[in-house]
């Protein structure tokens, strides 16, 4: 996704204030040293990460202004044109909503397809991951490295064999498809990203529970899973945008009435290319959502790119 | 009415309460449910004769699956042209659409899960599936008879692989025509010219009337398949100096790729595509006609920048909304002219209807689109224009537009010798690759010797 720009410049200030608050504590060299270290890195670097910042939301703010401009404009000439000569409309926007495109309905696709593909690998994973990491069973170093192997599979070469399997069990052209594909899709990195975090948990913990009498349930339930909920939500937020952006999965599985939205804006097109001039729209609506998400939850989202990642 | 054409909310309705119950969902999206609703939308639907159809039985209440690249809104008139064989028959069209069609048919194919029909886009893609898979099923006798009577015996062969008839003709495109502005024209007192002597000539004196202005545009940028519309220059000068018997063992490659011949034809276009005199009028030199997108490089006939642009005839869709292609409107095509006085070589493309079963109602379907029943009632349901296709009892008063009824005049001419894009007949390592790729070399700098020398030597040894 380019729509969201890095969060450099906000994280290098936060560093920059918490320099600022240990000061007091420190020796008179430390505090030197942080006082020449902060004039002379720091400007840099926040300059640095604005350039880049600014350099990364150029062609996103381009898409923007071209989605604002009449059809006409946006085929003849570049983005940046727009500033000698402001002309915008908000007819393609209404074409790829209401026209024949009809996107608001793909939305409800979307939606159906993304929740479940969320909520069923993580339901799964949960499981697997506390067998993994609590459970001690036969063989189980081997079978988890076999489930964290399989993450280097590559999707594209599972879609036949997956839809002969589909056509077989006779559930193909519904939702189950699409559901089933992400969730396949999803596991091994759920797995080893869950199970990472489990292992975190202080063993004393989970025997406390054991001694005082709670059996696999209870410990799973009561005991881990409010521990849990950052590692979850994290890994839900990955999943949803993964599941949301997806074209992949959608074109090989979904049919004509149950294809998610970015399908729908890959065909905005038009047979012949004649009204690519959607196109920016159609992303831009497509991108609500996962802006909203990652916009309301970026705080997990952080957290959840360093979680699991440093403990094997 | 089809399933498909339930509204999209209604769809969307449909895709909700899939949601809310996952149980449920396997029924209510498994079945091809709705088949009793209606949309009401037949308004365009004209009657036909029924008889043809009776001879496939009681196959009322079944389901055809059409699996194409025709999305909307072309889509859209192509569902409607259906409904007079659905209320013949009663057999619904599940109409579905992708512009990622050629790739997903054969995921699709491989899976075991083909479509009942698929129109193919070009024959070369047909004898991939033949050959490879033979899962396509022979047409049955009716369409065979259908295509014997209604169309030329050159579209049939199309459709023919390793002798064993498959596949009928649906849409045409005429791409032997060249772009202008009929205002342009007017004004300056110019002529549409018949030959390509006349035509040179006319490009001369326009550079001559304007101050060395630049008459030619053209641009064969198109993403992953960038190239494709140089292939269509040089395939309509091989038509037009090599003649239509060169031009069928060129692509069959009986004579080299890079054959005398063909450096003929590469030539010939390259008078106009490689002279810095004559292209790119408007958008820059020879080298930047490989990246102007070749959905726009036409634009410049609008505002006077461009006087000659050769595109297809589904081009028009290309320009804006409004825009007057008429014969004394703001833009039109004539016949890309040739010095051959005995023949008028067209160069088309067109799409295929191939079946991957041979129910009584897919081939009730089959027989329905190969008639001329189905070019008309096509013909009606497309009001904006933009659609014509070969069959020779296609009344021209249906046609929606005047430029849509000379496309049909030069499919059906007496003198038309209609050969297929080449590009789409030759193996796909050549016609989808090195071609597409070696026009970009030629238009960068390469010579003409170098390029034909690079793609003969890609051709898949057989």
């Amino acid at each position: 996704m380019t729509a969201v720009p890095p969060t450099l410049p906000a994280s290098v200030d936060a560093e920059a204030s918490k320099d600022i608050q240990r000061v007091g504590k420190l020796s008179r060299a430390e505090r030197r040293a942080i006082a020449v270290k902060g004039k002379l890195s720091s400007p840099w670097a926040s300059g640095l990460a604005i350039i880049i910042a600014i350099l990364w939301t150029i062609p996103s703010i381009g898409l923007l202004v071209t989605s604002f401009r009449p059809a006409l404009d946006i085929r003849r000439s570049g983005w940046w044109t727009t500033f000698s000569d402001p002309q915008f409309t908000l007819d393609n926007y209404n074409d790829v909503l209401f026209g024949s495109a009809d996107l608001a309905s793909f939305f409800v696709n979307s939606i159906v397809i993304t929740l479940p593909a969320v909520v069923i690998p993580i339901s799964i994973a949960l499981l697997a991951a506390y067998a993994f990491a609590w459970i001690d069973f036969k063989g189980r170093n081997l079978l988890f490295v076999a489930v964290f192997a399989l993450q280097i599979v590559p999707i594209q070469i599972t879609l036949i064999p997956l839809l002969a399997a589909y056509v077989d069990a006779d559930i193909n052209g519904t939702f189950w498809t699409v559901w089933l594909s992400h969730s396949i899709f999803a596991l091994p990195l759920a797995i080893f990203l869950l199970h990472n975090f489990m292992k975190e948990i202080p063993s004393s913990l989970i025997e406390a529970a054991r001694m005082d009498g709670a059996g696999h349930v209870k410990i799973f339930f009561q005991v881990l899973m409010p521990l849990l909920v950052p590692a979850i939500a994290s890994f839900a937020i990955f999943q949803f945008l993964w599941v949301w952006n997806d074209l992949l999965v959608g074109l090989t599985f979904a049919n004509q009435d149950s294809r998610p939205l970015t399908v729908a804006v890959a065909d905005l097109a038009g047979t012949r290319g004649n009204a690519w001039h959607l196109l920016t729209a159609g992303a831009f609506v497509s991108m609500i959502v996962p802006l909203i998400v990652f916009l309301a939850l970026q705080r997990y989202f952080v957290r959840g790119l360093l979680a699991g990642s440093v403990k094997g | 009415m089809t399933r498909s054409i339930l509204s999209p909310k209604r769809r969307a309705l449909a895709a909700v309460a899939g949601g809310a119950s996952l149980a449920l969902a396997l029924t209510a999206c498994g079945g091809s449910g709705g088949s009793d609703e209606t949309s009401g939308s037949s308004g365009e639907a004209s009657s036909i004769d029924c008889a043809p159809y009776e001879e496939f039985g009681d196959i009322d209440g079944t389901t055809v699956h059409v699996y194409t690249s025709i999305v909307d809104p072309e889509g859209a008139t192509m569902q409607t042209s259906f409904e007079p064989f659905t209320e013949c028959t009663g057999v619904e069209v599940d109409y579905e659409a992708s512009r990622e069609f050629e790739a997903q048919l054969l995921v699709r194919v491989k899976a075991g899960n083909a479509p009942d029909i698929a129109f193919l886009p070009q024959p070369g893609l047909l004898q991939t599936i033949v050959r490879d898979t033979g899962t396509i099923v022979p047409a049955p006798d009716a369409v065979s008879k259908n295509v014997d009577e209604f169309f030329e015996p050159t579209w049939k062969e199309y459709g023919t692989v390793d002798g064993v008839f498959y596949a009928a003709p649906m849409d045409a495109n005429v791409k032997s025509y060249v772009w202008y502005s009929p205002t342009a024209f007017a004004d300056a007192g110019y002529e549409v010219p018949e030959t390509w002597d006349d035509l040179m000539a006319l490009s001369a004196q326009y550079s001559e009337d304007n101050d060395g202005a630049i008459p030619w545009c053209a641009g064969v940028e198109s993403g992953d398949a960038t190239g494709w519309p140089g292939t269509d220059w040089v395939e309509d000068m091989m038509l037009r100096t090599g003649g239509p018997d060169v031009y069928d063992q060129w692509y069959k490659h009986e004579i080299p790729f890079n054959d005398p011949q063909v450096v003929a034809a590469f030539d010939a276009a390259g008078e106009v595509l490689k002279d810095p005199a004559m292209v790119n009028a408007g958008l820059g030199g020879v080298d930047s006609i490989a990246t102007t997108p070749w959905t726009d490089a036409g634009f410049g006939l609008l505002d006077g920048t461009c006087f000659l642009h050769r595109a297809a005839n589904f081009y028009q869709t290309q320009f804006p909304e409004g825009t007057d292609v008429s014969e004394d409107g703001e833009v039109y095509a004539f016949y890309l002219p040739t010095n051959q006085t005995d023949i008028k070589p067209v160069e088309v493309g067109g799409t295929f209807a191939a079946a991957f079963n041979d129910r009584p109602e897919v081939q009730a379907f089959q027989t329905y689109i190969s008639s001329a029943d189905w070019a008309n009632a096509k013909a009606k349901a497309t009001p904006n224009g933009g659609w014509v296709n070969a069959n020779l009892q296609l009344d021209p008063e249906n046609l929606a537009t005047e430029f849509d009824r000379l496309s049909a005049s030069i499919l059906t001419d007496e003198n038309a010798i209609v050969r297929f894009d080449a590009s789409d007949l030759m193996p796909g390592a050549v016609g989808a690759g090195t071609f597409w790729t070696g026009i970009v070399n030629w238009l960068t700098g390469s010579s003409t010797q170098e390029v034909v020398d690079q793609i003969e030597a890609s051709w898949p040894a057989s």
